[in-house]
């Protein structure tokens, strides 16, 4: 990439660092389980509506379960992207570590 | 057409033009083209991409499902907002951090072969030019009805706007048309909005049992199975809808107008909670077109429901908010197909004839040049097509978008940033096997072959028996990718070191000056 001053970075070594490693594998854990966590509660849904009735039951007056599980994913889409974010924060510091302790290796 | 839906129309698109002119000053460089140079702030991203995200499909076709068909057109709501996850936890980041302008970039950047960036660029035009042509035959069909002007002149007045647009003011005027866009659509929403819940003396309650009886439908207008009766086939749409998103190159675009990934995931915050106030407030548009304009008066506008909303306004507001709304979805389908438009051509003129014709050998002049021949190109392309796409129904080819993103581009995707085995055999495959079975799929489904005449394009019974096949297309598009892979022995193991390292620090783009 044009203007980048870092051109010449050994990859390699950053890969092999012991701290790399463990923020990748702990990032990819928590980014995988909660992926795979949302798409399940989601598909859930036209399960469960599809091959059963019971979202189709009167909950609070004239509102069927099925309008709560709508509010449900609504409230976990926006929880989970507040989530994200904290974690993601936390994630960039190791990062920044990972890239200072690299750049103390080589000067 | 009233004085005052003139006044709207005439002040909107001044607007829009004014921004075009202001923005194209600053549009010199091919990286001010295509990504407004990276400059854009997290929360104007956010509001950018809500605007891809709101299209006329959204605000429209939305309301008009709900209306008629209650729960089940909610779906869609669900789909569009749970995508945004996906967005965030598996593609923003890594995306931002290997990429510059287009899929390609990124996947190119591990994978530095012709085949590869080529496969990627055709999967992205073709997806471009489907939801493209869904937005010309929505919105020619919209105007139409608007202004009253034949279709044939609406496309053409759409897309001669949106060239205007893309061609003078690139990325820069098109994020901040769909920024301003967006800010007018969610004022909109929330005025019809809170105009239904008046008509409910503000009781969710009183709202749900008036709901009950105000259609026809009876209490199964609240509860899913109106218009979905096939399970299967109601899964896989919502599988194309979920997993589309992260695959559709007029999104992930949007990536690249952000100078890092700290900003590109603000930019999806702010966009998750704007899409999802909006996604609710649908609820309301649906239910009050329902019960104060009526299933009649709806389908006699439009047999798809799409004019749910504007009468709604009318019904409530009168005609100054009709004429608001109309005049809002007229900016928000223009501002759709620019963003579309700078997608394709990045694609052909950045990845086929910058990179693959010319080797990445040419001048910023020469870029800027190229891109804007692309825009053209594509924006004539897609005209030509929706002017011969007239009958075509704009729900089925907006889901045949999302299921051939999801189908060609998500399984390359993350194989490219997780997967250290994978290969550029494995890269061509997925996106070809991805691509050509959602294709056929589709070319062979009850969307096209319909017993009965005049139902689809074709008379004779479907071969294969779902609506969209993503519950099918998207694991053959990572078999194939597995497969391709598999079968060949290359394997680069330093090079997905670099993509590692690269993609979870963003140690590549810190530093860079912009």
């Amino acid at each position: 990439m044009a203007g980048n001053v870092k051109e010449n970075i050994n990859y390699d070594k950053i890969a092999e660092m012991e701290s790399f490693k463990q923020l990748t594998k702990r990032k990819n854990k928590f980014l995988w389980t909660l992926t795979i966590i949302f798409l399940a509660a989601y598909l859930l849904l036209p399960i469960l509506t599809s091959y059963t009735e019971v979202l189709h039951q009167k909950a609070v007056g004239d509102i069927t379960w099925v309008w709560f599980y709508s509010a449900a994913l609504f409230i976990m889409t926006w929880g989970l992207a507040h989530l994200y974010v904290a974690k993601a924060n936390s994630f960039d510091k190791e990062a920044n570590a990972i890239i200072e302790e690299y750049e103390r290796g080589v000067n | 057409m009233s004085t005052t839906a003139v006044v709207m129309f005439v002040a909107i698109v001044g607007l829009t033009l004014f921004i075009t002119w202001w923005a194209s000053r600053k549009n010199n460089t091919a990286s001010d083209f295509y990504t407004a140079g990276g400059g854009l702030k997290g929360w104007q991203n956010g509001l950018a991409i809500s605007g891809d995200y709101l299209s006329a499909a959204s605000f429209l076709g939305i309301a008009g499902s709900i209306a008629l068909a209650g729960f089940d057109g909610f779906f869609f709501s669900l789909g569009y907002l749970v995508a945004y996850l996906v967005v965030l936890y598996i593609v923003a980041e890594p995306l931002r951090n290997l990429g510059k302008f287009t899929l390609a970039d990124m996947i190119s950047a591990r994978f530095d072969a012709k085949k590869v960036r080529g496969t990627a660029a055709l999967s992205s035009i073709v997806i471009v030019l489907f939801y493209m042509i869904a937005q010309l035959v929505g919105a020619g069909a919209l105007i139409q009805l608007l202004l009253g002007i034949p279709y044939w002149s609406a496309v053409l007045l759409v897309g001669f706007m949106m060239t205007i647009y893309v061609l003078f003011g690139g990325m820069t005027a098109t994020s901040w048309v769909q920024i301003i866009k967006a800010c007018l659509l969610m004022l909109g929403t929330v005025v019809i909005s809170f105009l239904v819940l008046r008509e409910f003396n503000f009781n969710i309650l009183t709202m749900f049992s008036e709901m009950s009886t105000a259609t026809d439908a009876g209490e199964a207008y609240l509860n899913p199975g109106l218009k979905y009766t096939n399970g299967l086939d109601t899964i896989s749409m919502l599988v194309a809808l979920v997993l589309g998103t992260a695959g559709l190159p007029h999104i992930l675009m949007r990536f690249f107008t952000v100078k890092d990934a700290k900003t590109a995931r603000s930019s999806v915050i702010w966009a998750t909670w704007i899409v999802g106030l909006f996604y609710i407030l649908t609820i309301f548009l649906g239910f009050g077109a329902a019960a104060f304009v009526g299933k009649q008066a709806i389908v006699e506008a439009n047999a798809a429901g799409n004019m749910a909303a504007p009468l709604l306004a009318q019904a409530l507001g009168g005609d100054i908010l009709f004429s608001f709304v109309c005049a809002v979805a007229f900016a928000t389908i223009l501002a759709v197909v620019a963003g579309l438009v700078l997608s394709g051509a990045s694609a052909l003129s950045h990845d086929i004839y910058g990179q693959i014709i010319k080797k990445g050998k040419v001048s910023e002049k020469e870029q800027v040049v190229a891109a804007r021949v692309g825009s053209i190109i594509i924006a004539v392309v897609s005209i030509v097509l929706a002017l011969g796409a007239q009958t075509l129904n704009v729900a089925f080819l907006v889901s045949l978008a999302f299921c051939i993103a999801a189908s060609a581009n998500l399984p390359v995707i993350l194989y490219t940033i997780y997967w250290k085995r994978f290969n550029t055999a494995g890269a061509v495959t997925a996106m070809l096997t991805g691509l050509i079975s959602a294709l056929i799929l589709v070319a062979i489904s009850p969307n096209v072959w319909n017993p009965v005449e005049g139902a689809a394009i074709f008379v004779g019974e479907a071969i294969f028996p779902l609506g969209n096949p993503a519950i099918i297309s998207v694991p053959l598009g990572f078999i194939g990718g597995w497969i391709g892979t598999l079968l060949s022995k290359e394997k680069d193991e330093a090079k997905y070191r670099e993509v590692e390292v690269k993609a979870q620090t963003g140690i590549s783009v810190q530093d860079v000056s912009h």
